[in-house]
Order: C-alpha cells, then structure tokens, then sequence
C-alpha cells in the first residue's frame, strides 16, 4: 500500500516555480527522506501534502485520500512537525497538548490523559511556559502534539535543523519507535546523515522535481562504488601523493590541501589498499591514515544537485 | 448540525486558549486594563483644566464615554497582533493541519477579544464611576455598553483581516501608531465644529464619532450635538457603521483564511 503518493505535483507562485512535477511513492510503514538544497521545494511539497497549500498542478494522495478534494480525511490521518516548531509559546507543554487534544476531538478527560502520556514519553514534564523551553524541548513538544491521535502518516519537516547531537539522537529515536509501531514517515532534511540512519528510501529534490531516488545503499553505489582516502602528514607533498593515488584511481582524484587529504574513487578496494600505501612508502611519504569507504550521502547529494542547477539560490519565503 | 456544533466547541476550545494565556500572564491582563485608565487619569487631572467641554459639563462626564471608545477602537491592533503573531509562528498552520472546523480558528479569535475587551471596558467603567462620571439610567448605559461592544464586534474582523494579510506582527505597530489620530480625529475629545471644515466633516462621519455621540447620549452625558445629519442621527449611525464594517470585514477575513493555502 502506498501511503504517501504525489504525481506530477506542481506549484507556482507567480512566475516563480517551487515545484515541478514532483512524483513520489512512500510505502505503508517506511520511512522516506526528502533531500535537497535550499529552496528547492521540500518544504512546499510537505505543506501540500498536509493540506495547507493547494498544489497548481498535479495531484497526492495521503492515506488513500486525495488532498485537495479530502482535505478532511487527510487530516485525520497525519501529523505534521512543520519547519518551524508551532506550538503556542505562552501555554506550557501540557497546556499546549491539551488544546490540540480537545481539537482533535477528544474528551477533556481523554485529552488530558493523551496529554500526560506524550509528556512522559517525551522528557516534557517542565511547568513553564514553553517560551521557556530548550530548542530541544520545544522541538519535542512539536513531535508530540503532532503524535495526539497516533498518526497513520508523519510529516518532518527538518525536524532536528539546529538541535545538538544528543536532542538530535532523542528525536531519532523517537522516530524509529514510531516507525516500528507502523507509522508512515515523510522528513525532509538537510542533514544527510539523518536520511541515512533513518530513510528506507531517499528522494534527492533539485529545483522542484525529484532527481534520484532509491534506498541510500543504491544512491551511493551510483556514484561509483568505494572511495579512497589518504591522509598524509607534510602537506608539500599532497600533489605526490595525488599523482600515487591516480594509478590505483577509476576516477578524478580530488586533494584537500586543508585536510591534507586526496580523495579518488577505487574499483578494486583490495588493489587499492594494498599498492597504494607500498608506492607511498617507496616514495617516502608519511601517511597518517589510509581508508576505503563507500561515498557518503553528502557525496551524493552534492553530485547529483550539483549538476543539475548550479547556482541554484535558495530564497526563502520569510 | 452537527458541523456548527463543531464549529462552536472548536471555536471556543481556541478561545479557551487565550484565556489561559491571561491566566499564565496576568500582568499581561492587568496592564491591558490600567494603560486606558491611566490615559484617562492623564487627561482628566493633567488635561482637564486645558479643554473645553460642552457647556455645564462636568469634565469627566463629558471624557469617559470618548475613553470608551477609543478603548474599543484600540482592540483593532489588539486582534491584529494576534491574528498575525499566530500566523507567523506557525500556530494557524498547526490549527489548519487538525481535522477541526476550520471557522473556529476566527471563532476562536473573536469571542477571545471580544471578552478580552469587555474585560478592558469594565475595568474602565470601574474607574470611570470612581472618579464621578455617572450614567443617568441603568437601561441607557446597558445600551450604550452594547453599541459600544459592537463597535469592537465590528473592528474584530477589519483586525483579523489586517492581520491576515500582514503575516507578522511587525506590521501592526503601523495600526497601533493610526489609532491615536484615528482617534482624535472624531468627537471623542473635541468637538467636530471646532475643526476646520473638511476635518470636522470627516470627525463627524468617523464611526468611532457616531457610537461615542450615541453612548454620551445613552449614558445622559453631555455632547457636541451638531447640525449634520450624522450628527443628529448617532444611534442609527452607532449601529449601521459596525453592521456595515463587520459585513465587509467579515467576508474579507474568511476569504482571506480560505486562501491561505494558495
Ligand atoms: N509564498 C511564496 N511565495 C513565493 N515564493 C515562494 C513561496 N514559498 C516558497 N517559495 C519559493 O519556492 C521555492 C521552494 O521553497 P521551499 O520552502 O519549498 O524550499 P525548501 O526545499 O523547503 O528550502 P529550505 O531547505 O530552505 O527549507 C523557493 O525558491 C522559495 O523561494
Ligand atoms: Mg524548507
């Protein structure tokens, strides 16, 4: 079952165009990343797929509800933790809790028992005003009045965008919970990291259209299999060793003076970890690290939108 | 049925909020009700000396009816502010998100600063009899206390739209700053007749004029009076400028709400 489903999605504003043709499948109890640099589209198609913005073209479906002729439906369906955390700063969290469960449509009783528990859940047990709160906490209490009715389908907007590690890792963990219990999840974020750790399937935006997709595995072995680092220690001689590094290269062999780093794709990880440290050596160069990996998502992402718009300017509307 | 029944308990649900805000900050609350008093207290004691009243009118039975409403005209930015700071922080986006009744978003606003205002205005009508203004009957202020409330009625949904259009509540020190002209540019506190001629005129077609002329009328305070048609027709007026405001504002705001999403 598809949960989320968006064909040919469209949306201008004016002559200015924030999507453009966006298809997505998300299936029933995944978890699918939405990435993309500034400006290019994400939060416009979340904000159409909960209903807040009419799309100019195309259609969605969430929850086996279309979005624009259901918007009821689909609102009984989903949660939403928008870009920015939108709880009411003057009510304390479980004030805020209980409001949203009484326009949910629950009991006083039900709501303030829904409330108790999500308070729980989420470490939110602090009487003030949640103007007081930690970004952290706030952005908790975001996650958990999105969570009243449990939610077949959850919508993350950038939810962990200027958390530390450790609210970070909290609301990840939050996350997966849900995921095990059956939720839905849509995120959009700009940390590849997150997609990684949390995606089944990544969506790689670029100026409103969708331009790779696949499970993050899949994205990096696109970009060409295994990567070698070398990290030396006299930074005079990184040309040398870049050169070193080229023969045992399937690609372009990239030198990071600051790092002391040069970078090249490898075809055969095991020639590669094998002749390149012996010339290293015979050329009497002091190497302080020498790794193989696969690409990192960053890696990924920065070649796929790289070419796509290069100097794409990512405006946001205030 | 059953949606208007939603509609309301979701409108007050959200007008519940408010409440607990006044709650949470009373200072909030007790600041909202002295600024009008201590700006009456000024003009009386510090002003009252300098102004020319109408004939054998004690001052202060000729200024609390024009604090009254200025005190309802000021519940303009009051909503405004609201209005927009929901909506910049994401609070109606939220609200818009939920499966409630989408009216209840502008019910909720509106029965919230309408209390909030009757609130204000009872704390002024307070010091108002404190410091000897008196109504010359209980029915006739009732009246005048209702014109004055439908006044603020009216100015709910011109503030719902502004804020609606404006987005952030930046926009609203703009409104604040109007209101004091706004303002004095009526009968409130000087008469129209005194004003040079194309001012005067529009003091008397202010709305904010007809319902202080009606309310001075209802309480049995002394007025300007006036010649004018407006003049000579204030409770007609008291009324018919806040059902045409709201009409207009009314249908402005929901359209508005309805195209937030475009
Ligand atoms: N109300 C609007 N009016 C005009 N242009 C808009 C509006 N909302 C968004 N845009 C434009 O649409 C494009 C997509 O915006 P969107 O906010 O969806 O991007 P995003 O991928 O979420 O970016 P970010 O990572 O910065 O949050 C941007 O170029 C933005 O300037
Ligand atoms: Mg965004």
């Amino acid at each position: 079952m598809t949960a989320v489903l968006a064909r040919g999605l469209r949306k201008t504003y004016g002559t200015k165009t924030a999507l453009d043709g966006l298809d997505l499948d998300v299936g029933e109890g995944t978890v699918c990343g939405l990435l993309g640099p500034n400006g290019a589209g994400k939060t416009t198609a979340v904000r159409i797929l909960t209903t807040l913005l009419r799309p100019s073209g195309g259609r969605a479906e969430v929850a086996g509800h279309d979005v624009v002729r259901r918007p009821r439906e689909v609102r009984r369906n989903i949660g939403l933790v928008g870009q920015h955390t939108a709880v009411d700063e003057l009510l304390t969290g479980r004030q805020n809790l209980e409001l949203f469960g009484r326009l949910h449509h629950l009991g006083a009783a039900a709501a303030r028992a829904r409330a108790g528990e999500l308070l729980e859940r989420f470490g939110l047990r602090h009487d003030g005003p949640a103007k007081d709160y930690s970004g952290g906490m706030r952005r908790r209490l975001d996650l958990a009045a999105s969570l009243i009715l449990a939610p077949p389908v959850l919508f993350l907007d950038e939810p962990t965008t200027g958390l530390d590690p450790r609210s970070r890792t909290e609301i990840w963990r939050a996350v997966r919970e849900l995921v095990a219990g059956g939720t839905t999840v849509l995120l959009t974020t700009q940390y590849l990291e997150e997609a990684d750790r949390l995606a089944d399937r990544v969506a790689v935006v670029d100026a409103g259209r969708v331009v790779a997709e696949g499970t993050p595995d899949e994205l990096k072995s696109r970009l060409g299999g295994d990567r070698l680092d070398v990290v030396i220690r006299d930074p005079e001689r990184l040309a040398e060793a870049a050169g070193i590094a080229a023969r045992a290269a399937g690609g372009p062999v990239e030198s990071d003076p600051d790092a002391r780093r040069v970078s090249a794709p490898v075809a055969d990880r095991v020639k590669a970890l094998t002749e390149v440290p012996a010339a290293l050596a015979a050329a009497g160069i002091e190497a302080e690290d020498i790794t193989v990996r696969r690409p990192t998502l960053d890696e990924v992402f920065l070649t796929l939108t790289a070419t796509e718009t290069p100097a794409h300017a990512g405006e946001e509307r205030a | 049925m059953t949606t208007l029944r939603w509609a309301l308990a979701d409108g007050w649900t959200v007008a519940r909020r408010d409440l607990i805000h006044w709650r949470n900050q009373p200072m909030t609350v007790v600041f909202g009700i002295t600024f009008p008093i201590m700006i009456t207290l000024a003009f009386g004691y510090l002003f009252g000396g300098a102004v020319r009243v109408p004939p054998g009118a004690g001052y202060f039975d000729f200024l609390m009816p024009g604090m009254y409403g200025m005190t309802m005209l000021f519940g303009l930015s009051a909503t405004m502010v609201a209005v927009s700071a929901d909506a910049a922080k994401g609070v109606t986006d939220r609200f818009r998100s939920l499966p409630m009744a989408p009216s209840a978003v502008l019910i909720g606003r509106a029965v919230a600063d309408l209390l909030h205002s009757a609130l204000v205005l009872a704390g002024l009508l307070a010091c108002g009899l404190a410091v000897g203004w008196r109504p010359a009957s209980a029915g006739g202020a009732l009246g005048a206390v209702g014109l004055l409330l439908l006044l603020r009625f009216s100015l709910l949904w011109a503030g719902m739209y502004l804020g609606l259009v404006a987005r952030e509540p930046g926009a609203a020190v703009a409104v604040q700053t109007l209101e004091f002209p706004v303002g004095f540019l009526s009968n409130a506190f000087v008469a129209p007749g005194t004003m040079p001629g194309w001012l005067g005129t529009i003091a008397e077609w202010n709305p904010l004029s007809s319902t202080v002329a009606a309310a001075r009328q209802l309480f049995g305070n002394p007025g300007w009076g006036g010649d004018s048609w407006v003049a000579r027709h204030p409770v007609l007026m008291a009324v018919a400028w806040p059902v045409a405001i709201t009409a207009v504002f009314f249908v402005l705001s929901v359209r508005r709400y309805r195209l937030l999403d475009r």
